[in-house]
């Protein structure tokens, strides 16, 4: 705590102090949390009758198949968006004018959009018997146009002598991007593409919204089909259960994001600073973020 | 043009909707975002780890999610008559709050900590640093990366109209089950009533952005 911006390194009577606040902030939460356990109390959301459903194999199936629908369709939209982030950041960096423009646009545009009305016109469009590939195509649009951005970014962000010494000792440019630029700029981009994959997985999960049956619709499903027990719905388990699936499956990729970004951070052969880009700055919806690594920021390592 | 010309009302509608839901959804993840960083840099352990445990949970739910815990959690903690837009309005502000908070700790946190220990070497109390030193410059490091949280809000308000809530994806459903207009059509137009709503939001913010910039 000792180097932080907002206060100096605590005497005894602010030592005092701060825990006098302690105390009173942790009876707030306490209080906080003991009414929202009294009115769950109250209103029969402990009883143990609403967890039955989850006891039989045939509901374990159920949110089994779930979590695979779901694993698949986000395998399906990495995939796909990763190749067209690929195939759209090489255009913006075309050498030809046209190319940049239609690809300029094109990232623009599936930015722009809300991701749920674009698999709402895939939906009613094009795929009106298969959810799953509006919600596939739907994301790889998006995301892939996020990507895309990524991708530019971090080619941009290595260092300009490096294409220079390329081109002075003869590379043509695919050969410059594959063996010079590439590599280095994978490095330093390998944390915000995997905080956009967490967004894509995600987002799976507004296939719920036209009804498509992935983990989500199946814990819908749970908490408002099965028959009430006492007149009380089951929402307290599909929470824990559905949400906790979610939570466990983001944190692990981001984790895997924060480690990569940390080994980098540790190896100095040469790499590129991590970029810092509102995509690594919080694995949100980073959405239309502009991408420019800010230049000289110290950097916060807990940022993430 | 039939499509907007003969649903006029019913796109006004929407419109507004959605831009309603995006102005009060900022308001509460501003306020509640700024608090949560408040109590993420706050010398006070519960509150740091009532802030981390916020973000951390709200950052890794899908807000399809989240607008279910709502809309299904507030009648089970005995808080019933809520109408559907104030629960969008409290799902999208919740989850939008974790995002603004780790932007306005991050921009906190990218002060250097000479600036503070300057301040307070020439005898400046806590609020006078804060005020004065600390949080100018915090602002406009945090204010691109909300500008694009904003947008991002505006956007995902679309969820709200799988929950009830007339906004323009719910123009987009109602006009596709009346027949007999082309989606193509609809989605351009709603297409374009989003694109209004965020190039203002990101005009906005640039505005904000110059109005604030000084040579550092």
């Amino acid at each position: 705590m000792s180097s932080s911006v907002l206060y100096d390194v605590p005497g005894p009577r602010t030592r005092l102090r701060f825990r006098v606040y302690g105390v009173v902030s942790v009876i707030g939460i306490a209080a906080l949390l003991a009414f929202v356990v009294y009115k769950f109390n109250d209103t029969g959301q402990f009883q143990a009758g609403l967890w039955d459903d989850y006891e039989y194999s045939n509901t374990q199936q159920r949110i089994v198949d779930g979590l695979l629908t779901t694993l698949k369709t986000f395998a399906l939209a990495a995939l796909f968006s990763l190749a067209l982030g690929a195939v759209l950041a090489s255009g913006r960096l075309s050498d030809h004018r046209p190319v940049r423009v239609v690809s300029s646009l094109v990232v623009e545009f599936f930015r722009a959009m809300p991701l749920l009305i674009m698999i709402f016109l895939l939906y009613y469009a094009i795929f009106t018997t298969s959810p799953m590939w509006a919600v596939v195509i739907g994301l790889t649009l998006y995301n892939g146009s996020v990507q895309a951005e990524i991708f530019r970014a971090g080619i941009k962000a290595v260092s300009k002598g490096q294409s220079e010494a390329g081109y002075a000792i003869g590379l043509r440019k695919t050969q410059l991007m594959v063996h010079v630029l590439i590599p280095q700029a994978v490095r330093s981009m390998l944390p915000s593409i995997i905080s956009q994959l967490v967004v894509t997985l995600k987002d799976t999960s507004l296939g719920f919204i036209i009804l498509f049956h992935e983990l989500l619709f199946v814990g819908k499903s749970f908490a408002e089909q099965t028959p009430p027990v006492g007149g009380v719905y089951a929402f307290i388990p599909m929470v824990i259960v559905f949400g906790s699936i979610y939570i466990v499956m983001c944190l692990t990729l981001s984790s895997l994001a924060t480690w990569i970004e940390r080994r980098t951070r540790r190896s100095k052969k040469g790499t590129p600073p991590p970029l810092d880009t509102p995509a690594t700055l919080m694995a949100d919806p980073g959405h239309t973020v502009e991408f420019e690594p800010r230049d000289g920021r110290p950097e916060d390592p807990k940022a993430l | 043009m039939n499509v907007l010309l003969d649903n006029f009302a019913a796109f006004r509608e929407g419109f507004w909707g959605t831009v309603e839901l995006t102005g009060l959804s900022t308001l509460l993840a501003l306020v509640l975002g700024t608090l949560i960083a408040a109590f993420r840099v706050s010398p006070v352990p519960a509150l740091r780890i009532f802030g981390a445990t916020w973000v951390t949970l709200l950052r890794n739910t899908p807000l399809v999610l989240l607008f279910l815990v709502v809309t299904l959690g507030l009648p089970a903690l005995g808080l019933k008559g809520w109408d559907s837009f104030w629960l969008a309005v409290m799902a999208l502000g919740c989850y939008t709050s974790a995002f603004i908070c780790e932007a306005v700790r991050s921009g906190i946190n990218t002060v250097p900590v000479g600036q503070a220990e300057a301040a307070r070497s020439v005898g400046m109390t806590f609020t006078q640093t804060l005020g004065n030193v600390v949080l100018p410059q915090a602002v406009r490091t945090a204010i691109p990366p909300i500008g694009s949280l904003i947008i991002a809000l505006a956007k995902n308000s679309a969820i709200a109209s799988g929950f009830n809530v007339v906004e323009l994806g719910s123009v987009m459903k109602t006009l596709n089950s009346a027949a007999g207009y082309n989606i193509y059509v609809i989605f351009f137009w709603i297409a374009l009533c989003y694109l209004i709503i965020t190039f203002a939001v990101s005009g906005l913010f640039r505005l904000l952005e110059h109005k604030l910039a000084v040579p550092r």
